[in-house]
């Protein structure tokens, strides 16, 4: 029997992501000895036209990781959307537009702006910007569109399976290759992570107490962490409430609070809200001015709630740029 | 921007507040009817989530009205409202969304006037400040 045929391609991605799959050290062996990759750029030498050669449906499986930024990434998405049987969303930025998405507090011409006129470290004096479109002797040279606004995966193309995570651990990708391969597959559309919140499973939660409370709201750098408690209690921003469970707590273990990379659970439509619900609801203060004296204290609160999932929130993106 | 007539959303707690607006309307009182009404049981109940379907669904300013501190029929659920409140409008300005398109006050049953004069105000303020500036995607 023929070997299932796999692509995996990267959208706006910082290639965390390919590292993940290179993280599966000797099981990728395995994944290799039971698929045939016709699409992988970071590793592998094939070109858009070998895709675009495939019959309709060819490929078993897509894993695609990264937002959408570009016309070339729509292109590709929708491409390999197009030759696949199955989609996955591989990573908090394909999943919900994760660290990459956040550049939706700004637009292209603020970013353009900044890259190539203000950055500190540009030497830019005929203030050169990328053009879509350039004549030169040779012919003309063009350049994909940079959108306005980042997307999700699924704002641009039909996914069929999210793999949550900034990166998605082996684990979760080696029970979802096994899921594929066996064709012993969830509900469409599904998550492949418990649905449940990350305080669930933190061992930290046994340390918090009946009823949490914030006085004083204060950043990593500015306190020696106990290791042992929970970071709300300890007045560190943790979005662990707000997160779904299966990461493994890799951050928590290293005593790092979390930042949502797995995203909400099925119950939750916008995580940054729904957090905001939580940490407002545990300030110990009843005068206007005293909970207005904790909450500015809050260093970018848009920043931190939706850290991983702007895109995918329910503005989306800054309104009025 | 003359002709502009803002959508408000209003959201007012059952025990007070749309007893108040109630009263204001028995009262034969007149007020702008830019303000679309869902009673809430009480502001505490008031996701944030809620607010921020109400934009993406196309309000102009969302209007929060809850029981004075210290008479919520449940005792602090209007302090759980102004916990959020505060942040979330702070959150809101870094999306665009202007502080005076997010309200919230303390309306009594008996403060009919006071609703009107809020709504007035309300809608006065988003007036000011136009539709809901909506950047394209693309
Ligand atoms: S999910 Fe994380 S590791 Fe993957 S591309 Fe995005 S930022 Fe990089
Ligand atoms: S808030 Fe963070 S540290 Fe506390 S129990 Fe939840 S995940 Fe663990």
């Amino acid at each position: 029997m023929a070997k299932p045929k796999v692509a995996f391609y990267w959208c706006a991605s910082c290639g965390g992501c390919e590292e993940a799959v290179v993280d599966l050290a000797e099981n990728i062996l395995k994944v290799v000895e039971a698929v045939e990759f016709v699409l992988w750029p970071v590793a592998m030498d094939f070109k858009i036209k070998d895709v675009e050669a495939l019959q309709d449906g060819e490929i078993a499986v897509s894993f695609i990781n990264g937002g959408i930024r570009t016309g070339e990434q729509e292109h590709v998405a929708k491409l390999l959307r197009k030759k696949s049987g199955l989609v996955v969303a591989f990573g908090a930025c394909a999943h919900l537009g994760g660290v990459p998405g956040l550049a939706n507090f700004s637009n292209r011409d603020r970013i353009f702006d900044y890259v190539y006129h203000k950055s500190p470290s540009v030497d830019n004096p005929e203030r050169i910007v990328p053009q879509e479109k350039t004549v030169v002797r040779e012919g003309e040279l063009t350049l994909p569109e940079f959108y306005n606004t980042v997307h999700t995966l699924d704002q641009v193309i039909d996914v069929d399976y999210y793999l949550p995570g900034c990166a998605p651990p082996p684990d979760l990708i080696m029970n979802a290759v096994e899921a594929i391969l066996t064709g012993n597959l969830p509900e469409k559309g599904a998550v492949l992570s418990p649905d449940k919140s990350l305080c669930d499973t933190c061992k930290r939660k046994v340390t918090k107490p009946e009823k949490t409370v914030i006085r004083e709201i204060k950043r990593v750098h500015e306190v020696m962490l106990d290791p042992e408690k929970c970071f709300l209690d300890q007045g560190i921003i943790c979005v662990g409430p707000a997160t779904r469970d299966g990461c493994g707590e890799r951050c928590i273990n290293a005593n790092m609070p979390c930042r949502g990379c797995f995203g909400p659970t099925s119950r939750v439509d916008d995580q940054g809200a729904k957090f905001l619900s939580a940490l407002a609801s545990i300030i110990d203060a009843d005068s206007e001015d005293a909970i207005n004296k904790i909450t500015d204290s809050i260093a970018d609160p848009a920043g931190i709630f939706y850290f991983y999932s702007l895109p995918a929130s329910m503005l989306k993106r800054r309104l009025d740029i | 921007m003359k002709d502009f007539e803002p959508r408000i959303i209003g959201f007012l707690c059952n025990w007070c507040s749309y007893a108040g607006a109630d009263a204001a309307g028995s009262a034969r009182k007149i007020y702008p009817p830019n303000v679309k009404v869902i009673r809430v049981m009480c502001t505490g109940r008031i996701d944030p989530q809620f607010v921020l379907k109400a934009f993406q669904s196309g309000a102009d300013g969302v209007l929060i009205l809850g029981c004075h501190p210290g008479d919520c029929h449940y005792k602090e659920g209007n302090y759980n409202a102004l916990r959020r409140f505060h942040l979330l409008r702070t959150m809101l300005a870094q999306f665009g969304i202007e502080k005076d398109r997010v309200r919230l006050d303390w309306v009594s049953a008996s403060e009919a006037e006071k609703f009107v004069a809020t709504v007035n105000d309300m809608v006065k303020k988003v007036k000011i400040l136009g539709p809901l500036r909506k950047t394209a995607v693309a």
